[in-house]
């Protein structure tokens, strides 16, 4: 489609990103400079970068101070060009660029709901002026009233008692990962080009499923003129290509703030871009015209500006996530499908922020792992994790087989092909619950009324494994269905009335969706379950005969000491109600996947889950993601990774997350107090040469 | 064949190289003032092993251990002497490495030649020397050193590798001149391969409590790391003086 290699890709090596079609992956393949040495060459922060970050930890002070929130827009809704620009220091920033035209003044952002940001604005003491009220009441419909609209009185009573949790309904989904890479690589003209041609070429006949996307593809084209605007509104003409580094990191950075200004999802991405931006940087050092230092400072500036990013939110979702998370996930390293490993200097400079600017949790530095990866890398990488426990680490070897080379991880383990995958995200079923439904015959045991439908409940003084796995498996299935089918109305609005347009027009027309829904619970429910088949379960019942705690006599296999009485009790539940989920219609065509995730919200599903029959108390919480429960797994680290490494990839293919905590010492010796290899010849010379 | 096995440790990160498979032997005739492992000492047992079990257990997990091992630790693993055998001998034929985590105190100098088939599929032995005095010896375990030495004296002569691991005791370890004698004599062990000088810890106090056992060393404070390092810097000191001396 293209008609001639643009002056700003000189040096390039060509290929079909170039002749043919909108292809980074392409470019990354053809240009990519693989770097196996170790972490000497790099820099750190100059003094531009030190100013800059004292007076970010500075603002960070000042806004603890005033209670959480320094600054919020009550005023002007958020948009990718409502704003001036906003600078820090304008002549210090080599990468500039703010979410509104202050920094830390978090922006209004209703289309989610404009209840939600009333409340998160009350919260800090603001309130939303009241003629954005009016027209987001009156005159504009918002993605959570729609989803009120459909929603049936079983999804409402599912929902309050929390066996469905967490559910995007009343915040952006998140979890999309547009192509920010796109912005640099191509600019915006050319990007506007080809989402005309994909307009063109589209279907004429005019289905709704095709005027859908005949309207999205317009906003879309609508969305992109607007990135150029806010290009623009900071003296940058990103309609061309960039044509250095500098330039590079600044569109690509573009391309995210403008997705940050107009979404403000539970999990704001940022995809795969180390490697690509690297391609510029090396370019430039060959070229001469930028030295190490400058280098890590782009880097530096960069990331700077990710750890800035703040949105306004309510007391109930920063409870649900322990925090005000943003899951600006960047994924670093893996290994191409040929077998070439794609760590580059720009891995290493990413993970030295953590020096240059210290500890923190975002972005979410995620290094996609391989055996593969040069021993170099692997050896930084495990400093970097001791010195700042801020690494997280996936499984490449396992998801390049599904994704290939070109994927990134959204929030904490949702991977998609970048530009050619997205999601929609479902948050939780809480299976623990499902448990204690199918015992009490859908009877919430900590709200004591009939949630679930009316099975018949257990009856017995003991649990017998036989009677309560058919009771469970009935419940599972009831929940499947209710859980999917809120979803499907979930993200039908939130495409009507919530529509990532920024995002998904840096995508390919053609996108591959995931349906990605997620379990609670899953120690508990094998250690539960494990507890009625190998010790004595004893049901305690309150007047009403609600079983509201569990007696256990002996012990019990428990999940996470690689025992497979218990562990495979684990792995079939996973299979179970995956295939359940399977069974159902969902929206738009998505592909069904399953997360075992729950990094931070495992405490709020604690507390809303009764006690439970492997001893767990209400309100303890559940372990988080697929962690063995806390204290149980009693027979060291690799015991307990390999009870969660049995669970199966193929039905939980959104992600199985595994939080590991370990004091550094127990990692290995000091070297300074021990050494493996005392050379008894060496210290024999050494002795010689003392002595003369 | 069973062994009476205290527990095991899928993650053993300091017990020898790479990750290890750690197995804690249960019972140990030593009674160490500062032993972090008190629950190991009774040889009554409420869990046994056979030694084909245990190689199972270590090869489900194989991919974690490409650069470790099995190491056999307790209590004293040595005073299962024919069990311990069999499994380091199956660990062998199966490719494993295999550490012996061992105060030596079994070791019986009169006939060292039972330790022979123990030794042949063995690649490491970490011997923990408590003290180089033999009267401090006796004081702060409840045994002499001599067959404590001789034994290192005989791993090196069969040319098996030795580390040599020595705890930081305050008031009963902690003089540098006991310290170069500790030095003169590893330096003569012609397979020593590794240095390992720990400082004390207190880690141990809560497994005493739970034992009802009063705790020896309740008015010790545990040791700063930099007093370790002084330590080993002594100790290969003396290691240094050893070898010129032999060199002559």
């Amino acid at each position: 489609m293209f008609n001639e290699f643009a002056p700003e890709w000189e040096g390039f090596k060509p290929g079909k990103w170039s002749n043919t079609s909108i292809n980074v992956r392409d470019f990354i393949q053809k240009n990519i400079t693989p770097y196996d040495g170790d972490a000497s060459f790099l820099e750190g922060p100059t003094e531009a970068t030190k100013t800059l970050w004292a007076q970010v930890m500075e603002l960070s002070r000042q806004e603890r101070e005033a209670g959480g929130v320094l600054d919020m827009d009550t005023k002007i809704i958020s948009t990718i060009t409502s704003h001036g620009p906003g600078y820090l220091n304008q002549d210090l920033e080599k990468i500039v660029g703010l979410q509104t035209d202050k920094p830390f003044k978090r922006s209004l952002q209703p289309f989610g709901g404009i209840r939600m940001a009333q409340n998160a604005c009350r919260e800090y003491g603001y309130e939303v002026d009241p003629e954005v009220v009016e027209i987001f009441t009156k005159y504009r419909k918002t993605h959570n009233q729609g989803v009120f609209d459909a929603y049936t009185p079983e999804m409402r009573l599912a929902r309050k008692s929390a066996i469905l949790t967490g559910l995007p309904d009343a915040y952006g989904r998140g979890r999309i990962i547009g192509d920010y890479r796109r912005v640099a690589l191509y600019g915006i003209d050319l990007l506007i080009e080809d989402k005309e041609h994909q307009k063109a070429t589209h279907f004429v006949r005019m289905t709704s499923k095709n005027i859908r996307l005949r309207e999205e593809l317009s906003e879309q084209i609508r969305a992109l003129g607007e990135l150029k605007e806010l290009g623009r509104i900071y003296g940058f003409d990103i309609s061309r290509p960039a044509k250095n580094a500098q330039e590079a990191v600044q569109w690509l950075y573009f391309g995210y703030l403008a997705a940050v200004k107009e979404q403000n999802g539970a999990a704001m991405s940022l995809g795969r871009t180390s490697t690509f931006l690297d391609i510029y940087i090396q370019r430039d050092l060959e070229r001469g015209i930028i030295t190490e230092s400058e280098a890590q400072e782009l880097i530096d500036h960069f990331i700077m500006k990710l750890r800035m990013v703040k949105f306004a939110r309510t007391p109930e979702y920063n409870a649900l996530f322990s925090g005000d998370p943003t899951w600006v996930t960047e994924s670093i390293g893996g290994v191409s499908v040929d077998g070439q490993h794609m760590v580059t200097k720009n891995s290493f400079r990413y993970l030295n922020t953590l020096n240059n600017l210290g500890t923190a949790p975002e972005p979410n530095m995620t290094v996609l792992w391989s055996k593969k990866l040069p021993m170099n890398f692997k050896r930084f990488c495990a400093e970097m994790s001791i010195k700042s426990s801020s690494i997280q680490y996936e499984n490449d070897d396992l998801m390049r087989v599904t994704h290939g080379d070109d994927y990134a991880i959204a929030c904490c383990v949702s991977s998609m092909v970048v530009g050619k995958e997205m999601q929609f995200f479902g948050a939780r079923a809480n299976l623990a619950k499902c448990l204690l439904y199918a015992i009490n015959g859908g009877v919430d045991e900590v709200m004591k009324v009939q949630v679930g439908p009316k099975y018949r409940p257990v009856t017995g003084d003991y649990l017998d494994y036989d009677d309560v796995m058919d009771k469970y498996d009935q419940m599972m299935e009831w929940l499947a269905g209710l859980y999917v089918n809120t979803l499907n109305i979930i993200h039908y609005m939130h495409d009507k009335y919530c529509y990532e347009k920024l995002q998904m027009a840096l995508h390919d027309r053609d996108v591959k969706r995931y349906f990605a829904t997620g379990i609670a619970g899953l120690s508990v429910v094998a250690d539960s379950l494990s507890a009625i088949k190998y010790a004595k379960v004893k049901c305690i019942r309150d007047e009403n005969g609600i079983v509201v705690d569990y007696e256990v006599e002996g012990d019990f296999p428990k999940y996470g000491n690689d025992d497979d009485r218990v562990d495979q009790i684990a792995v079939s539940i996973v299979k179970t109600f995956m295939d359940k989920i399977r069974k159902h219609h969902t929206y738009r065509d998505s592909i069904p996947t399953m997360s075992i995730l729950t990094i931070t919200s495992n405490v709020v599903y604690g507390k809303k889950t009764g006690n439970t029959p492997d001893g767990r108390k209400h309100g303890v919480p559940l372990a988080p993601g697929a962690n063995p429960m806390h204290g149980r797994d009693t027979h060291g680290a690799v015991a307990s990774l390999t009870s969660v490494s049995k669970l199966p990839f193929r039905h939980a293919q959104d992600g199985i997350s595994n939080t590991f905590s370990i004091i550094p010492d127990a990692l290995g010796k000091n070297t300074k107090i021990f050494s493996g290899d005392l050379d008894l010849d060496a210290l024999r010379k050494e002795s010689e040469d003392e002595t003369e | 064949m069973y062994g009476n096995i205290h527990s095991t440790e899928s993650f053993g990160t300091v017990d020898g190289p790479g990750i290890r498979f750690v197995i804690f032997f249960q019972g140990c005739p030593m009674r160490c003032l500062y032993c972090h492992n008190p629950d190991t000492w009774d040889t009554a047992s409420n869990q046994q092993f056979t030694p084909e079990e245990l190689i199972t257990q270590y090869q489900r997990n194989s991919e974690f251990y490409h650069h470790g091992g099995i190491t056999a630790t307790g209590g004293e693993p040595m005073m299962q002497l024919p069990f311990l055998t069999e499994l380091f001998s199956q660990a062998k034929a199966a490719g494993i490495h295999t550490c012996l985590d061992t105060s030596g105190i079994c070791f019986d100098r009169n006939h060292p030649e039972r330790y022979d088939k123990l030794l042949s599929v063995t690649d490491l032995v970490m011997l923990d020397i408590k003290h180089i005095d033999d009267e401090r010896h006796r004081l702060l375990t409840g045994h002499s050193n001599v067959n404590i030495l001789a034994f290192a004296e005989y791993l090196s002569k069969k040319k098996v590798s030795i580390w040599i691991r020595h705890v930081i005791v305050p008031e009963w370890t902690d003089d540098p001149d006991e310290q170069f004698r500790l030095g003169e004599f590893i330096g003569g062990l012609q397979s020593l391969k590794g240095l390992d000088v720990l400082p004390y810890h207190d880690f141990g106090k809560q497994k005493y409590e739970a034992l009802g056992i009063p705790y020896p060393l309740a008015d010790t404070a545990p040791v700063p790391v930099e007093t370790a390092e002084a330590a080993r810097k002594q100790i290969l000191r003396g290691i240094k003086h050893r070898l010129h001396q032999d060199a002559k």
